[in-house]
């Protein structure tokens, strides 16, 4: 397996997430609620459409101990958080 | 257990600490808590840990809600005066939060009911208003090994403290004995300032979560003194006796008993 493979094999998402429509504090709680289901080690990909969040998840994430692998914009108002279970 | 919206919403500020979490707060719903007595303390104690969602909450009081009450005992109110305290409070609290299921036990503990009633609930938090319940609750506690958080107000004075049995101190290890009937006066000779039992009934509260999440380091082997008069907190250093008449190594009280004869009952 090469090198690039192997990094989309442990960056892909066990998980989806959709919680476009939801705002802060919410959005957090609910990644918050679906990452204590998951494994350490396991990815979860977060789909949301409130702006504030896209800046706050990930902060909230880093400070609870996750890997946040990347924020892309996907949309006019859609976002997608990926986010690495790193801390039980 | 699924956390329904409303439960999220509910305990989002819960969910988002650290220290508590989904988990955390599915070990509160999960949780079962006695309260003895619906007074100044067991008032603001069921009210927060209501508010926490403490699933199971029994609270046990022999009184009715009287007027002269209502200047600390917030669980009752106007409406509810000449109400058993317990009815009056398990309302304000199933009022707060729909989750949490309250018991409400109208009689007074006594030496051959306290085992029955203790048997269904994981802490204990000592609100009474006496020596004699107070001496049997820990001796109760100490025998079937039940965590108990103890409070007790006076004028401008407050003291709380976490008893883990065979762990670190009981209440015995700290005041062997109940002093004479009269020496203490009741909140209803010497007064209370009403602000008083919600500081300590916090505190009593704050404990038992503590206790439940199993974070942080519960008042044990400690008794903390609250002072309103020069907003001052002290921390007691309480070691466990070795001689202490129930939690020793030689214990010469080994059943439980009542106190009753001489002591004022309110």
């Amino acid at each position: 397996m090469g090198e690039e493979q192997k990094m989309q094999e442990e960056e892909k998402p066990v998980r989806k997430l959709d919680i476009k429509g939801l705002v802060c504090p919410y959005t957090f709680v609910k990644a918050k609620l679906a990452m204590e289901d998951m494994e350490v080690g396991e990815v979860l990909e977060i789909v949301l459409d409130y702006p504030e969040a896209v800046n706050n998840i990930p902060k909230s994430m880093q400070d609870h101990g996750q890997k946040v692998l990347k924020v892309d914009k996907t949309g006019d108002k859609e976002w997608v958080i990926v986010v690495r279970k790193e801390k039980d | 257990m699924e956390f329904t919206d409303l439960q999220v919403q509910r305990y989002s500020r819960h969910i988002i600490l650290p220290e508590v979490g989904g988990k955390g707060q599915k070990k509160l719903l999960a949780a079962k808590v006695l309260i003895v007595g619906a007074g100044g303390l067991g008032c603001p104690v069921g009210y927060y840990l209501s508010a926490a969602g403490v699933g199971t909450i029994g609270i046990v009081d022999d009184d009715v809600v009287e007027v002269s009450n209502l200047q600390r005992q917030i669980a009752h109110s106007t409406g509810t005066i000449g109400m058993p305290k317990v009815e009056s409070a398990k309302k304000t609290f199933e009022a707060l939060n729909p989750d949490v299921n309250v018991i409400a036990m109208k009689g007074r503990l006594n030496k051959d009911n306290i085992t029955d009633v203790l048997k269904d609930y994981d802490i204990v938090i000592d609100g009474s208003d006496n020596f004699p319940t107070r001496y049997l609750v820990n001796d109760a506690c100490v025998f079937m090994r039940k965590p108990l958080v103890s409070g007790a107000i006076l004028r401008f004075e407050g003291q709380v403290t976490t008893i883990i049995p065979h762990e670190g101190h009981c209440y015995r290890c700290l005041f062997e004995a109940p002093p004479p009937p009269g020496l203490v006066p009741s909140c209803q000779e010497a007064g209370v300032l009403g602000v008083l039992p919600g500081v300590i009934g916090a505190l009593e509260a704050t404990e038992a979560l503590k206790l439940i999440l199993g974070r942080g380091e519960p008042l044990k082997n400690t008794l903390l003194i609250y002072d309103a008069l020069t907003t001052s907190f002290r921390k007691v250093k309480v070691p466990r006796n070795p001689d202490c008449p129930v939690c020793g190594q030689n214990p010469t009280i080994t059943e439980l008993a009542d106190y009753d004869a001489g002591y004022c009952q309110r």
